[in-house]
C-alpha cells in the first residue's frame, strides 16, 4: 500500500534580493533534500528549533511555497506536477491548524461562516444541512450552538483553536498538518487540546504531520519523529527510539535542552553552546558540526549521508553507533576518537 | 536582617470601561539576597504586574492600589514617591522582560543605550560609562568588542538580545533583578544557554532574582524557591522542591498534572473550566468552582497562608485539614 504523504528530496529555496539594485541574490536554503513518509492514520511529528524548515516543508505540501527540486506525492499522485486546480481538489484531504488562533481565523467572520467556508467552496450542503454540519462539527470540538454567531474576539485563545480545528476538519480531510497548535496556549488548555486532538484521530482515522519545538508535547502525541536542523532531517524514526535513545548529537543535546519539570532531575543547561548559523551560508559538511561536541575532522568536509541505525531509524551523522552520546570528549581527543 | 524584598497582601485593581479588574487579591511574596524565585502561573494570573508594582512601573492612571504594602531591604516603596522610585528603579531593582526587539530602541546602538543608563543611574562621564557597558556586557555572556557595542538590535540574534538586556539590567549593579519570562521567546538550546547564566549571575555575581514564567520545568531547574499564582494570589509557596515533588494546594497538582513528561496524550490530566473573569471573581478561594476538593467554605471564605514546613506554606482549606499540615517539620 502506498503511503498518504511521501516527501521525497524536497528542497526550497528562497532568493533574498540585496543591495539598491536589488539584483545579487543570496539564496536560503530554507529546506534541504528533505525525505519522509507519513502512513494512513498517524502521526508525524516534525522537531527543530526556530528557521530549521518544519514550516517550509509544511507550506510545501499544502502548496504554499513552491518546491526548488523533490516529490510530494499524497495517495500515490504527485502533487508537484499537478496543474493548479488538480492540486486544489487533491489538498481537500488536507487541512491545516495553524499556530496563532487569533491570526488564522478572520476577527471579521463569526464562527459559523468561518466552518462553513471550506463547505461553500467545496461542497454542494447549503441551507439545513449545511447548519447541522456546522453544528456537528463545533460539537466535535467541544463548542455549542451557542457560540455559533460569534465572532473570534469573544472567545479565549484555546476555544479558538478549537474553532480553527473544525474548519479544518469540515472537509473530512486524511491529513491535517497542525503547524504548533499548542504552543500559544497555557498549559492546562493545552493538555485539553491535546485529548481533543488524540480523540479525534482515533475517531476520524486521520493522520497529522504534527510541527513543533516542544518535545514533551511531540512526545506525548508522536508515532513517528523527524528532528531537523538548518533545512534537514538529522534524525528520523519511530517516537519512543528517537526520543529514548538519541542517535544523532543534535537531537540528544535538544532533548538534553529541555529543562525537566522534576527538580530532582537535573537539566543539561547551557551544553551546547553557539547559536543555530544562517541558512543563507549554512556550514559546509554537517551543518551541525560548528556546535557539535562530537566534532571529527571529517564533520566539515563531507556531508553525512542518512543511514540506517537500525529499526527504521534513519541518523545523518558520521559518528559511529555505538558512541555515548552521553560523554562528549574532551576538545583535543575530538581527534584520537575518529581514529578508534 | 529584613529580606531583600517582601510583599505583603498586595492588592489592586484595574478600572477598565468593562468594570473593575480585580487583578492581585492579597500577594504575598518573600525574596531573600542571593536567591532565584520563581512565580509561576498561567496567562493573567497576575504575575507581571507583581513584578511591575515593584518596579513602580504600573500602568496610571486605571490602576488603584488598594492595599498591602513592597517592603523592599524594609522600606515600602508604595509610600515613596515617584523621584525615589525612580531611584530605586535600575538602581536597586532591574528588569529583564519577554520580548528583547520590544524592550531595546531600534534607532540606537546597545552600547549607546547600555551606556546612557549608567550614565543616569550612576552619573559616570561617556568613557567611564562605556567601560562599564563593556562589563556588563561580558557579565552578560557576550564578547564585549567595539563591534557589538556598535550594533544595533535588529543586527543581533534573539538569544544575543536578551542577553544585550541583561546585561543593561546589570549594569547599574542591582542587588535584585526581576526577569519576566526572559526565556519564552528563545529556542530551547539557547533557553538552556540562558538559563545557565541566570545561575551564574546568581552564584558568581549573588543577584537575587524573581524569575517570572508560566513554564514548570524552568522554574524546576533554576529556582531555589517558587511561589505558584492563580488569579490574582499567591496559593503555594516554599522550596523548588517541596512545591513540586509534594504539592498542597490543589491547583498546583493540577498544573503540574497537565504536563505531558512522557505521559501519552490519552492519559493527560485536564482542569476542567477556565480562568474566571477578574471583573467578577469567585467569592471566597478563586479557585474553588475548578477544584475537586472544593468544600462548603471554600465558596465563601478566602484562605489564608498556612504554614506546613518553615519554608512551605499554603493558601487553601482542604490543603488545611489534611495530615501533616500545620505540623511544622523544620526544611
Amino acid at each position: 500500500m502506498t503511503s498518504l504523504l511521501s516527501v521525497q528530496d524536497l528542497s526550497v529555496h528562497f532568493a533574498v534580493k540585496r543591495g539598491l539594485s536589488r539584483k545579487s541574490a543570496d539564496v536560503v536554503h530554507a529546506a534541504d533534500h528533505v525525505s519522509f513518509e507519513i502512513e494512513h492514520g498517524q502521526t508525524f511529528a516534525l522537531v527543530g528549533e526556530s528557521g530549521s524548515g518544519k514550516t517550509t516543508v509544511a507550506r510545501a505540501v499544502l502548496g504554499l511555497n513552491t518546491p526548488t527540486s523533490g516529490t510530494i506525492a499524497f495517495e500515490g499522485r504527485d502533487l508537484t506536477a499537478l496543474k493548479r486546480g488538480a492540486r486544489r481538489d487533491a489538498l481537500r484531504d488536507v487541512q491545516v491548524v495553524f499556530q496563532d488562533p487569533y491570526s488564522s481565523l478572520s476577527p471579521r467572520m463569526t464562527v459559523h461562516d468561518v466552518v462553513a467556508e471550506p463547505l461553500r467552496a467545496h461542497s454542494r450542503l447549503d441551507g439545513r444541512e449545511l447548519n447541522a454540519r456546522i453544528v456537528a462539527l463545533l460539537e466535535m470540538v467541544g463548542l455549542g450552538t451557542q457560540h455559533l454567531w460569534r465572532r473570534p474576539h469573544e472567545f479565549s485563545g484555546g476555544q479558538c483553536q478549537r474553532i480553527a480545528v473544525a474548519r479544518a476538519l469540515a472537509l473530512e480531510p486524511k491529513l491535517v498538518i497542525l503547524d504548533e497548535p499548542t504552543s500559544a496556549l497555557d498549559v492546562s488548555v493545552q493538555a485539553r487540546m491535546l485529548v481533543l486532538l488524540e480523540e479525534l484521530q482515533e475517531r476520524l482515522e486521520l493522520a497529522y504531520l504534527f510541527i513543533a519545538h516542544d518535545l514533551a508535547v511531540v512526545e506525548s502525541v508522536a508515532d513517528q519523529v523527524a528532528v531537523m536542523y538548518l533545512g534537514q532531517i538529522v534524525e528520523t524514526g519511530a517516537a519512543e527510539a528517537v526520543l529514548h535513545a538519541p542517535r544523532h548529537p543534535y537531537t540528544h543535546a535538544l532533548i538534553a535542552s529541555v529543562p525537566s519539570p522534576d527538580p530532582e532531575r537535573r537539566s543539561e543547561l547551557g551544553v551546547i553552546t553557539g547559536e543555530v548559523p544562517s541558512a543563507i551560508r549554512p556550514p559546509s559538511g554537517c551543518r551541525f558540526h560548528p556546535r557539535c561536541p562530537f566534532r571529527m575532522e571529517i564533520c566539515d568536509r563531507v556531508e553525512p549521508e542518512p543511514h540506517d541505525a537500525g529499526g527504521g531509524r534513519l541518523v545523518a551523522c558520521h559518528l559511529p553507533d555505538d558512541v555515548d552520546l552521553d560523554a562528549p570528549p574532551e576538545p583535543p581527543a575530538a581527534v584520537t576518537e575518529e581514529d578508534a | 536582617m529584613p529580606d531583600l524584598l517582601e510583599i505583603k497582601d498586595l492588592t489592586l485593581q484595574f478600572n477598565s470601561l468593562r468594570g473593575t479588574v480585580k487583578a492581585l487579591d492579597g500577594v504575598n511574596l518573600t525574596v531573600r539576597e542571593r536567591e532565584i524565585i520563581g512565580l509561576v502561573g498561567e496567562s493573567g494570573c497576575g504575575k507581571t504586574i507583581t513584578g511591575l508594582s515593584v518596579l513602580g512601573l504600573l500602568p496610571r492612571p486605571q490602576t488603584e492600589v488598594t492595599g498591602g504594602q513592597i517592603l523592599f531591604r524594609g522600606d515600602d516603596l508604595l509610600a515613596l514617591g515617584d523621584r525615589a522610585v525612580e531611584d530605586i528603579r535600575g538602581r536597586l531593582v532591574a528588569m529583564v522582560f519577554q520580548d528583547p526587539l520590544a524592550s531595546l530602541n531600534p534607532v540606537f546602538t546597545i552600547g549607546n543605550q547600555i551606556s546612557r543608563v549608567v550614565r543616569v543611574n550612576k552619573g559616570l562621564s561617556h568613557a567611564e560609562a562605556r567601560e562599564a557597558t563593556r562589563q556588563a556586557l561580558a557579565s552578560a555572556g557576550l564578547r564585549p568588542d567595539d563591534e557589538l557595542l556598535d550594533s544595533y538590535p535588529h543586527q543581533l540574534s534573539g538569544g544575543m538580545r536578551q542577553r544585550a538586556c541583561m546585561a543593561m539590567a546589570l549594569s547599574c549593579d542591582a542587588p535584585l533583578l526581576i526577569a519576566d519570562e526572559p526565556t519564552t521567546a528563545l529556542d530551547v538550546t539557547i533557553q538552556a544557554q540562558m538559563l545557565r547564566l541566570l545561575l551564574d549571575l546568581r552564584d558568581d555575581l549573588g543577584i537575587a532574582q524573581v524569575l517570572i514564567t508560566h513554564n514548570v520545568g524552568v522554574a524546576a531547574q533554576t529556582c531555589d524557591r517558587v511561589a505558584v499564582m492563580y488569579a490574582g494570589t499567591v496559593v503555594e509557596q516554599g522550596l523548588t522542591a517541596e512545591v513540586l515533588k509534594h504539592p498542597h494546594h490543589p491547583y498546583t497538582m493540577a498544573l503540574y498534572d497537565c504536563l505531558p513528561q512522557g505521559k501519552k496524550a490519552s492519559e493527560l490530566h485536564t482542569i476542567p473550566g477556565s480562568v474566571p473573569d477578574l471583573i467578577d471573581p469567585p467569592d471566597g478561594c478563586r479557585f474553588h468552582p475548578r477544584c475537586v476538593h472544593a468544600m462548603e467554605v471554600c465558596e465563601t471564605v478566602k484562605p489564608e497562608p498556612t504554614r506546613l514546613t518553615e519554608e512551605h506554606w499554603v493558601a487553601c482549606h482542604w490543603a488545611e485539614q489534611q495530615p501533616g499540615a500545620g505540623e511544622g517539620v523544620p526544611a
